[in-house]
């Protein structure tokens, strides 16, 4: 199991804006190892994030993104004390999911 | 008393837990029901077999779609910060391309409604290229460039 997300939820105005930062390698599959071998690719490739039950966003990734992906979206409405779930699920068939609390 | 008799009992005890864990988690609703990879269009190399696989006509050039905090220049091509907004009415996804990268896609994003049309992350870039936003509005796509230049070895020049 991969390490934890780091999610951060904050109420501005009358939307909630949302930060996560994931813990994952991100391994494009393009680099080679010391013996000059290929190393397979290792990369999340959707992440979806709900409030209440409902996806407020969700994405499709290639190796591209950055190493330990950083993430930053608004959604409307929102209430302090409610949590919000972010699930990611890599190409190995890997996956955590992480929630914070809205402040 | 046999102690290696009980240890080997808690052992066993823990990862038949941990494997009840993990299958709970496997089978938790919502998670299937997330959508599956589209692995055709992140290995295209080009910007019309991007689009074809997305399933798009040629993109239309607009200027509602705009970068926020994104570099002119880029120290480090690993980290390069990139946000888009975008002002289209009825934005259904938005999704980041960069030119000279093996596999131009880079990430899809869907904006469900009530979501703002705003989103950042972080990508990788192998060199100085183009970077598009690619945005789909109302069944149409929308497309913006920037430039940003990446200076490798770390001298910022």
């Amino acid at each position: 199991m991969a390490d934890p997300m780091k999610i951060r939820a904050n109420l501005v105005g009358d939307s909630t804006e949302v930060k996560v930062l994931m813990s994952h390698e991100m391994e494009t599959g393009q680099r080679k190892d010391a013996q000059g071998k290929t190393i397979p690719a290792w990369h999340i490739q959707t992440v979806t994030a709900t409030y209440n039950g409902k996806t407020v966003l969700s994405a499709q990734w290639g190796p591209a993104v950055s190493k330990n992906p950083f993430l930053s979206f608004k959604f409307k409405g929102g209430a302090k004390g409610d949590k919000v779930q972010v699930t990611w699920v890599d190409n190995k068939g890997d996956k955590r999911t992480d929630e914070a609390t809205i402040a | 008393m046999n102690n290696s008799r009980r240890d080997t009992l808690r052992a066993g005890g823990g990862i038949t837990l941990l494997m009840l864990l993990a299958a709970a988690g496997w089978l938790k609703p919502g998670v299937a029901a997330a959508q599956a990879w589209n692995k055709a269009a992140f290995d295209t190399k080009s910007m019309d077999e991007t689009m074809k696989a997305l399933g798009g006509g040629a993109p239309a050039q607009s200027k509602d779609i705009a970068f926020f905090s994104t570099p002119d220049i880029a120290e480090n091509g690993a980290v390069v910060p990139v946000g888009i907004t975008s002002s289209i009415p009825k934005t259904e996804s938005i999704a980041i391309l960069v030119e000279k990268n093996p596999n131009m896609l880079t990430a899809v994003f869907d904006i469900p409604a009530g979501t703002e049309p705003s989103i950042s992350t972080r990508v990788k870039m192998g060199q100085t290229s183009n970077v598009y936003a690619l945005v789909k509005a109302d069944g149409k796509y929308y497309v913006a460039s920037k430039e940003i230049k990446v200076t490798l070895g770390g001298c910022g020049g």
